[in-house]
């Protein structure tokens, strides 16, 4: 899985000649092979290193502050999304819905990284909901909705229809 | 800065450990684990670091890094993967060693759980062969990782042993005094027994890595129908609550005028935003304020609140004044003709006020002068010398509304003299760059006159720690506190209180005789004095601010003039004034994805609805349902076909009506007794918890969610009926009879529910539903009592009345046509420079329709009904203005009806501009 998103993030980079990828452990942690370095472990270590590769600093924060912003959402993406529990997934949703009320981003006003690979993280779970729970967390949905449409960003997820009228998911009627 | 820490908190070892090191400047708060610091996190996660901007980081390692970078130290690659495998390898490990060791007191077993990760560590470090872990400096990767083996290891039973370079590392680190001083204050000396009441708090870990290896989704214990789990408990508790009596006491359902505060009540006054006098509403008015209000007002009539809900044609301003010399009229004779129009939109869209005022009274100019004496008296007025716009071709001071030009912000070039649209900054007029007078397109030239300004900066401290109050104890939307806060931000201004202007409230100071309040200054005030024409003791409203809670509803665009400048002029006048406690303000209503605009023709105004053929309860249900909750939404014709046809048709009309010919058919009209089973049980609890739930939004003003639980409980309601099939069992033998029976009974009951769930959205569908099934009105006074309050209100035996299908279809070629007619004439209505009364769009409209037999079938009947209203005022003796207005709508519909027969009508009325 884990691959897979950085294969995307790669496209999205407009990386030209792809890395080497491989993952180590029960917990299938990215791997990325590196010819002159030490290889690097981890899937926000890696996805910084790609963007740094792929020179779009902006990428990661535009300031100090804005980088840690990043970094905190990249971290809870690799600890809470990564290890949640079921019943945790109403509380994640509740809390970034409350975070996002007044945000068009996860960090500031331009797309990060930490939107890119929350996004990834975020889609099993939005896949899940039912129409009615998507409704629950609609600013949520809404920055999903926004992330998945940037162009590039979605490559091997399917698109998650985010309806904003309906009251339930089809198998009601 | 400032930086949230805990006691006994592993994590805030690491950030207390890197402020020493990297030495930034930054406050620190020991406060207790539990305390909630991240605003929109539900559970509290320490460590926090509040930022400069407001911002919070609330994770450990994010902060640390932060500090470093902070002080010149960004983190390179190798940082970066320490620190992600600190997050996500070793936490989870040192989580359960904790445990552990702090809770189960089993330090002995702690070295085995650590081992994978220590030797990770040891080995790397061996490897490199470098003093710390990315290099010979130290980095925030080591701060991080010796915070978070500190705890563990500085218990004396547990040793680095055969780890010697990891051994190495650890103690050098360990000997920084930055690291020792932030051990010493998180840890006090007392080891992990420091931590006991750190570690009580934390959820018991996973006892093995078994769910990292199983996707979370794919778990086979979840039931696929994701049905609701009901507990025994809340089945007792539902069937408990089932068997109570109707509040025997019945409240007065009719309300007893006037409404006065109680002692012993909730007291809550409700204001919708006044609607300008000469604008005809449209949809996105009628939702935004009225009809909002309105919903809420029954709703908390249906609570047992004591509630007043009051509003009124806002009348003075340019705006009228002009429209009276082009029509030549008098002011007061445009407004008496408007404000019937409104009242009569309002009064089909079964808005119940209970009093709908105007601003153009005696009580008026009495309340606002005596605000303006005690403001001027507190030293609230300034006076300055303001230079305003004047047209020489038109020999008149030019409102900010009259003035064009552009946006000395944005360059918007068609800023309007107020308020651009485009930024949506305060823009005084003179300030336009390259103004020009929108009626005759000159350019106005810059006169001076003396003005009265009301001092806002003077009240700002006030006005700030009054809002704190208001906005954490009340329930503002979003937007409200929002825009609010943008105002403030941006800085106060003293504001202009009087004009150059004959239609308004007189300034009753003598050095200003010829002036007139400005309307932004008068209109709110029009909600006191609205109030005194209501009752003479209107103070006991609006100067009561211990016993009474106030509500403003209306639109965003309103939002500043109700939670800054009205606020400002109360304090300063410094009365003891009813300040608003709960303010709601909507987004915008779209129309079919595009704005209303009257001067395009594009939209449904208020009037227009009527004649629709459309229900007005089926036009509350709509908007309520896509009510601009959050944000903006849109008016379809399409969606609304669909969800009268989908959701009232048949899910909420199809499940009242099931019941109630079940109850006629099969068991002779009585409802039949019922012996309630485990499912039913289980029914009775789903639904009172969606009425909790209902009751627990609508209390928060969150309307259009409620409808949607209102929705919910039908739709259970109709799978209820699906599964049990009574028109079945009731075939059966005796035991299925008394299943059918049951099952009809509950469903009966149900509906009896809805009925008054529905009562806010839908007053007439309501009173329809209790009327077929005959259901005693105490049920009106008890469901919705407490937390909510589902009894059997149907008893067994109970006769009901005669059911009836509740709904209709909505056929798509009528709803094409009906699209058609109101979004179809952009084209020939762009031709028209500006917007056009009420009566003029209408039959602009049907202009563009033509000859349509369909239309002219359903005006004629309007114009019979309206000649009968007329006839029934005039026998009444009605006022006469009363009579005026509605003799003008007469006339109207008659000429709609010419242009819908395709005869030649009188020529419009002249066009002109408004507000």
């Amino acid at each position: 899985m884990a691959l897979r998103e950085l294969a995307s993030l790669e496209k999205y980079l407009g990386l030209k000649k792809p890395n080497k990828f491989s993952t180590q452990g029960d917990k299938k942690v990215p791997v990325m092979q590196n010819n002159n370095a030490p290889p690097l472990v981890g899937l926000v270590t890696i996805a910084c290193h790609l963007v740094k590769e792929a020179k779009r600093p902006e990428l990661l924060g535009d300031s100090a502050e804005g980088r840690a912003v990043v970094q905190q959402w990249l971290e809870y993406r690799v600890t809470k999304l990564d290890s949640h529990a079921k019943e945790d997934i109403k509380s994640i949703l509740k809390d970034l819905n409350l975070y996002l009320q007044d945000k068009v981003y996860l960090a500031g006003n331009q797309l990060t990284l930490s939107d890119v690979l929350m996004y990834y993280g975020m889609h099993s779970i939005i896949l899940d909901l039912t129409v009615q729970e998507k409704e629950q967390c609609v600013n949520v949905t809404r920055w999903f909705d926004h992330i998945q449409h940037q162009p590039g960003v979605r490559h091997h997820l399917p698109p998650v229809v985010v309806l904003r009228n309906r009251l339930y998911t089809s198998r009601h009627h | 800065m400032e930086l949230f820490v805990s006691e006994g908190n592993p994590h805030c070892l690491k950030v207390l450990a890197a402020l020493e090191v990297t030495g930034v400047q930054c406050g620190v708060q020991f406060i207790s684990h539990e305390e909630k610091v991240v605003p929109f996190l539900s559970r509290p996660a320490l460590p926090a670091l509040l930022l400069p901007s407001g911002k919070h980081l609330f994770s450990s390692n994010t902060i640390c890094r932060y500090l470093f970078e902070l002080n010149g130290q960004e983190s390179s690659n190798q940082c970066n993967q320490w620190l992600e495998w600190e997050a996500t390898v070793l936490q989870p490990v040192l989580l359960r060693a904790l445990h552990i060791a702090v809770l189960q007191g089993k330090g002995s077993e702690v070295s085995s759980v650590l081992q994978g990760s220590l030797n990770v560590l040891d080995q790397s470090l061996c490897k490199a062969n470098m003093t710390y872990l990315t290099g010979e400096a130290v980095s925030v990767a080591d701060v991080v990782l010796w915070g978070a083996l500190h705890p563990v290891l500085s218990d004396s039973s547990l040793t680095l042993g055969d780890h010697k370079s990891a051994k190495a590392w650890f103690d050098r680190v360990a000997a920084m005094r930055g690291c020792q001083s932030a051990a010493q204050k998180v840890l006090q000396g007392k080891g992990l027994e420091a931590m006991k009441g750190y570690m009580q708090k934390q959820p018991a870990p996973q006892s093995n890595q078994g769910r990292d290896t199983q996707p979370c989704n794919s778990n086979p214990t979840e039931s696929e129908e994701g049905e609701c789990v009901v507990s025994e408990k809340e089945m007792e508790a539902a069937v408990f609550t089932w068997r109570k009596d109707l509040n025997a006491c019945s409240q007065e359902t009719d309300k007893q005028h006037p409404i006065m505060p109680q002692e012993s009540k909730r007291n809550v006054l409700i204001t919708s935003a006044l609607p300008y006098v000469n604008n005809v509403p449209h949809l996105g008015n009628i939702i935004g304020c009225v009809l909002s209000a309105d919903v809420f007002s029954r709703y908390g009539r249906l609570r047992g609140w004591n509630v007043l809900y009051i509003c009124g044609t806002d009348e003075y301003g340019t705006a009228t004044e002009n429209k009276a010399r082009e029509e030549g009229l008098t002011p007061k004779q445009i407004c008496d003709k408007y404000h019937a129009v409104h009242s009569s939109i309002y009064k089909w869209f079964q808005i119940g006020f209970d009093f709908f005022g105007r601003t153009t009274t005696e009580k008026q100019t009495q309340i606002s002068q005596d605000i303006f004496w005690r403001l001027h008296k507190n030293g609230f007025l300034v006076e300055d010398t303001v230079e305003q716009l004047r047209c020489e071709n038109c020999q008149r001071f030019l409102a900010d509304r009259f003035v064009e030009g552009t946006c000395p912000h944005c360059s918007y070039p068609e800023a309007r003299g107020d308020q651009c649209d485009k930024c949506g900054r305060l823009i005084n007029a003179v300030e336009l760059r390259e103004p020009q007078c929108k009626v005759c397109r000159q350019t106005p030239v810059i006169r001076s006159s003396k003005h009265l300004f009301l001092d806002l900066p003077k009240l700002e401290s006030q006005l700030e720690q009054w809002l704190e109050r208001s906005t954490s104890s009340g329930d503002w939307t979003a937007n409200a506190k929002q825009i609010t806060r943008s105002w403030i931000r941006d800085g106060l201004k003293p504001r202009c209180i009087t004009r150059d202007l004959q239609w308004g409230t007189p300034v009753p100071h003598p050095d200003f005789k010829d002036k007139v309040f400005y309307v932004w200054f008068d209109a709110p005030i029009g909600y006191l004095s609205i109030t005194a024409n209501y009752t003479n003791e209107w103070d006991k409203w609006w100067k009561n601010p211990h016993q009474v809670e106030l509500y403003n509803f209306m639109a965003k665009d309103n939002v500043p003039f109700h939670s800054v400048v009205f606020p400002c002029s109360l304090l300063g006048a410094q009365d003891n004034y009813t300040l608003v406690n709960h303010l709601v303000a909507t987004e915008y209503l779209n129309y079919e994805d595009t704005k209303f605009s009257k001067s395009r023709g594009v939209g449904v105004f208020g009037d227009m609805a009527m004649d629709t053929g459309i229900p007005s309860d089926v036009w509350r249900f709509y908007l309520l349902y896509v009510r601009p909750e959050g944000q903006d939404s849109a008016f379809s014709w399409a969606d609304m076909a669909l969800k009268n046809n989908s959701e009232l048709l048949n899910n909420l009309g199809n499940f009242i009506n099931r019941g109630g010919m079940f109850v006629t058919k099969f068991f002779g009209g009585c409802v039949p007794a019922m012996e309630l089973q485990q499912e039913d049980k289980k029914l009775l609890a789903v639904v009172g918890w969606e009425l909790q739930q209902y009751i627990q939004v609508m209390d928060k003003v969150k309307i259009r969610d409620g409808l949607k639980h209102v929705l919910n409980i039908s739709r259970h309601g109709n799978q209820y009926i699906q599964v049990n099939e009574p028109w079945k069992k009731i075939k059966g033998g005796e035991s299925e009879r008394q299943r059918a029976g049951t099952v009809t009974g509950v469903s009966v009951n149900i509906a009896c529910l809805l009925s008054v769930m529905l009562l806010p959205y839908m007053p007439a569908v309501s009173q329809t539903i209790r009327d077929q099934l005959n259901a005693p009105q105490s049920c009106i006074n008890t469901m919705l009592q407490g937390p909510g309050t589902f009894v059997c209100a149907l008893r067994a035996g109970h006769r009901i009345g005669t059911v009836s299908p509740l709904f209709q279809k909505l056929e798509a070629d009528q709803i094409e046509a009906l699209k058609k007619r109101f979004g179809g004439q952009q084209n020939s209505a762009s031709t028209q420079p500006a917007a056009v009364p009420a009566a003029a769009v209408v039959a602009e409209v049907k202009a563009v329709v033509g000859s349509d037999p369909e239309n002219a079938k359903q005006l004629a009947k309007a114009v019979a009904e309206q000649g009968d209203k007329v006839r029934a005022l005039k026998s009444q003796k009605a006022e006469k203005d009363l009579i005026t207005a509605e003799v003008s709508k007469l006339l109207d519909l008659k000429k709609q009806l010419a242009l819908a027969e395709g005869k030649n009508p009188e020529p419009a009325p002249q066009k002109g501009k408004k507000k």
